[in-house]
């Protein structure tokens, strides 16, 4: 009967879950999407996630060590390997390698690290990666292939290893013949030149709602963000009101100028929308946190994307708009306290 | 996860949370009594309020049911013998709250019979409603919920805050706990008489009994047995913790929201515990004063889980080798549920008046270690039953800056343990808000 009992704080339970299984159920909601990206893209996606996931790894060990955490704990927690496949899937299938060792420097060393690490940093750390390759490096970020089924020229597993690792194509084939316009850009040059959007839809880069090949990723991330609603990892909130905003105000300037204007469903299904709306504004860390907050984010930055895509300097606008409402978080979160029980 | 039992229409409070409920292990076993052990030891300090002060000295022979100590104010109770013996000493002894506290320390006659002192209570119906109150005190009558509030003080509501519905409460929504279960299903007559004498001593006529519907059982056996003189109701209740919680009882049976820093009789109820009053019940059949009660002895860290008749007073060690000792990998044990109970260190720790349950818990059924910083991911917000951010008090609470808690409310904070529960990072959130409370009031009291 002289056995020690350990103490601890109530409630005495095992855990229900864990940071580490939060992060694995949205990494297998993304499989589905990068099946569907390889399907239409080629193995590309695949090399820059190996790449993108190598490199946050390598500075999430780097930058525990610095700072005296205990490096395996932090690693096995995942949170870098998500910032690293969200970022990867952001880039293009044939950037250059060194697009995500910048990335990953400013998503995990910079966005991350110098903030405090995991639950401290006020930017979504694969948007902060993303935009500072895409500022920095427009024209690899802009090098978007086609989807396989349209490419002049399919490029083969080794092909696409040596063009993201030495930059070199096969053949006598150069980046301008193999890449080509996204159904974003597509729309907004034609904007930009007075076109009517339907003429741009012409090009075979259209599918029925969004661009060919990408509507179908969009479905497969929908279907992701749907089954981890269903797991209550994320909560209905951001992405209900990101893609209500979208749809609202895109049918109101689409029913006003149709001319001028995408349909509503065209920007649900371009771009990063779908992406965005379940699987990267929903990031807690740099979200709100009241339900009413978290319906207020959502909507913003859907309305910010619609803002940028009309009026802006990019033709998808995401990133931008998540990182700008990263910022409002906050303060949105201390307007938006709940009543307390009984008051 | 644990099975939702969520049923369209039964009433019920917003957030919370659906812990694994882990009752089959003793829901099913009648209570029994535990053997009278070789000496009990009863601490002055059983109730919420001034400690009892004790009426014996060493060395005098007190019987079962005997006044060892009164109470020490009105916010006090009364504790009795709950073994025929002789003080031994009064001395500081460890405490289930953690500190030690004056405690009478009293030898068991092996030779006693254990029957109770005869004690002459008035029929209930023949005095005056305010006499029952002070029988009441006078028999040691505290909440036996948890809280351990002294009962007489909530049979007097304050003047301007008439009670007009007798809450008793059956919820028992701690998980592993079946002692109110077993309660309702072996003395459903006691369960019932006491809510009588309870409505006759408020001078009202209108009570409802909150049973989870994971206790079907009980809500038939209430139902059967419920008198058909008195307005007297079972509600059957959706299944999730805190659903015992005063307040929550209260929102979901009535829909009345208890101002944040009121009683419940600010809103006219006025909530009391299923073995509470079937101890009041027996208070004016036998006049047996408070010294047992049903308590559930679960958890996978003891051989023979179960339920059990136990006198205050049993030490720990006794209750354990009763139910055939530990198993293996026995690492913490528990007085009260898994939610809001708390982990002792000692196995010479009495069981109390307000112990519902010792749960001995193998390492399996344990917390783990490792915490990890807050993600923000939300979960505590949409869990907390009284709509807290206790995100932002941990953050908070982690740097000392209690006095920004209080203006998040953290008054408010019940300890319910929901927030803990639920969060992925593993922050012990609840432990936090209880130990700022204690900061708080400290920082006060200087």
């Amino acid at each position: 009967m002289n056995r020690k009992f350990k103490t601890a704080g109530a409630p005495h339970f095992p855990p229900q879950t864990t940071v580490t299984r939060v992060m694995l159920q949205v990494l297998i909601a993304l499989i589905p999407a990068i099946a569907a990206h390889v399907w239409f893209f080629g193995p590309g996606i695949l090399f820059q996630i190996t790449l993108a996931v190598g490199f946050a790894v390598g500075f999430e060990a780097m930058m525990l060590k610095a700072r005296h955490q205990p490096v395996r704990l932090f690693l096995g927690d995942l949170s870098a390997v998500l910032t690293a496949v969200l970022f990867a899937l952001c880039i293009p299938p044939l950037a250059p390698w060194w697009i995500s060792l910048i990335g990953m420097l400013f998503a995990i060393v910079v966005a991350k690290h110098l903030y405090g690490g995991l639950g401290n940093n006020l930017f979504n750390p694969a948007m902060v990666g993303y935009v500072v390759v895409l500022i920095s490096f427009p024209q690899a970020m802009t090098a978007w292939l086609p989807p396989v089924a349209i490419a002049p020229v399919p490029l083969g597993i080794m092909d696409t290893l040596a063009a993201i690792l030495g930059g070199k194509l096969p053949g006598d084939l150069t980046w301008d013949a193999i890449t080509g316009a996204t159904p974003l850009d597509l729309i907004r040059t034609s904007v930009a030149s007075g076109e009517m959007i339907s003429e741009a839809r012409s090009s075979p880069v259209f599918g029925d709602f969004g661009g060919l090949g990408w509507e179908w990723i969009a479905n497969w991330y929908a279907v992701g963000g749907i089954w981890l609603l269903w797991r209550r990892v994320i909560g209905w909130h951001v992405p209900v009101t990101m893609i209500g905003s979208v749809l609202l105000l895109g049918l109101i300037a689409w029913l006003t100028d149709p001319g001028s204007n995408p349909s509503p469903l065209q920007h649900v299904f371009s771009g990063a929308l779908m992406i965005g709306a379940f699987f990267i504004a929903t990031d807690p860390v740099s979200g709100c946190a009241s339900t009413r907050g978290r319906l207020i984010f959502g909507a913003g930055v859907g309305i910010i994307t619609l803002v940028i895509r009309r009026w802006g300097g990019y033709p998808d606008g995401v990133a931008f708009a998540v990182l700008l409402m990263n910022m409002a978080a906050p303060l949105i979160d201390r307007y938006t306290r709940p009543r307390i029980f009984g008051r | 996860m644990a099975a939702r039992l969520k049923i369209p229409g039964l009433p019920s409070f917003r957030n919370g949370v659906h812990p694994p409920e882990n009752k089959d292990l003793t829901s099913g076993i009648p209570s029994r009594r535990l053997p009278f052990p070789d000496e009990v030891i009863l601490p002055l300090s059983q109730h919420i309020g001034r400690p009892a002060e004790a009426l014996v000295k060493p060395g005098d022979r007190v019987e079962r049911g005997d006044v060892i100590a009164k109470a020490s104010g009105y916010v006090s109770s009364f504790v009795h013998a709950t073994a025929s013996g002789t003080v031994k000493s009064i001395e500081h002894w460890p405490h289930p709250a953690g500190a030690m506290q004056p405690s009478v320390r009293i030898d068991v006659d092996p030779h006693s019979t254990q029957l109770q002192r005869p004690r002459l209570v008035p029929h209930w119906d023949e005095v005056p409603a305010e006499q029952l109150s002070e029988e009441i005190s006078k028999a040691g009558i505290v909440g036996l919920g948890g809280a351990a509030f002294p009962m007489h003080v909530k049979l007097r509501p304050p003047e301007d805050q008439p009670v007009d519905v007798l809450m008793v409460n059956g919820s028992e929504c701690e998980p592993y706990l079946t002692s109110d279960h077993r309660t309702m299903l072996e003395r459903p007559e006691h369960v019932h008489q006491g809510i009588r004498i309870v409505l006759r001593a408020l001078g009202i006529s209108r009570a409802v009994i909150g049973i989870e519907v994971n206790k079907p059982d009980a809500i038939e056996i209430m139902r059967e047995t419920a008198p058909t003189d008195l307005d007297v109701r079972v509600q059957p209740l959706t299944v999730k913790y805190p659903q015992g919680a005063e307040k929550m009882l209260i929102k979901a049976v009535t829909g009345r929201e208890v101002p944040s820093g009121k009683l419940p009789a600010s809103v006219g109820a006025l909530v009391q515990n299923v073995a509470t009053t079937a101890s009041v019940a027996q208070v004016f059949e036998t006049g047996q004063p408070l010294i047992e009660r049903i308590i559930t002895v679960s958890g996978r860290g003891i051989r023979q889980p179960g339920n059990w008749v136990i006198p205050f007073g049993t030490k720990l060690s006794d209750v354990i080798a009763a139910c055939g000792g530990f198993t293996e990998d026995a690492s913490e044990i528990v007085f009260g549920g898994p939610m809001m109970g708390q982990s002792q260190a000692s196995l010479d720790v009495p069981v109390l008046k307000a112990t519902g349950g010792i749960l001995v818990l193998s390492k399996s059924e344990c917390k783990r270690q490792d915490i990890l910083p807050c993600i923000r991911c939300g979960k505590c917000i949409d869990a907390c039953p009284v709509f807290l951010n206790p995100q932002l008090m941990g953050a908070l609470a982690r740097v000392d800056r209690f006095e920004e808690m209080t203006e998040n409310n953290l008054g408010d904070c019940m300890l319910c343990g929901c927030c803990s529960f639920v969060c992925p990072s593993n922050i012990p959130l609840s432990q936090l808000f209880a130990m700022s409370k204690i900061q708080l009031s400290r920082l006060k009291a200087a």
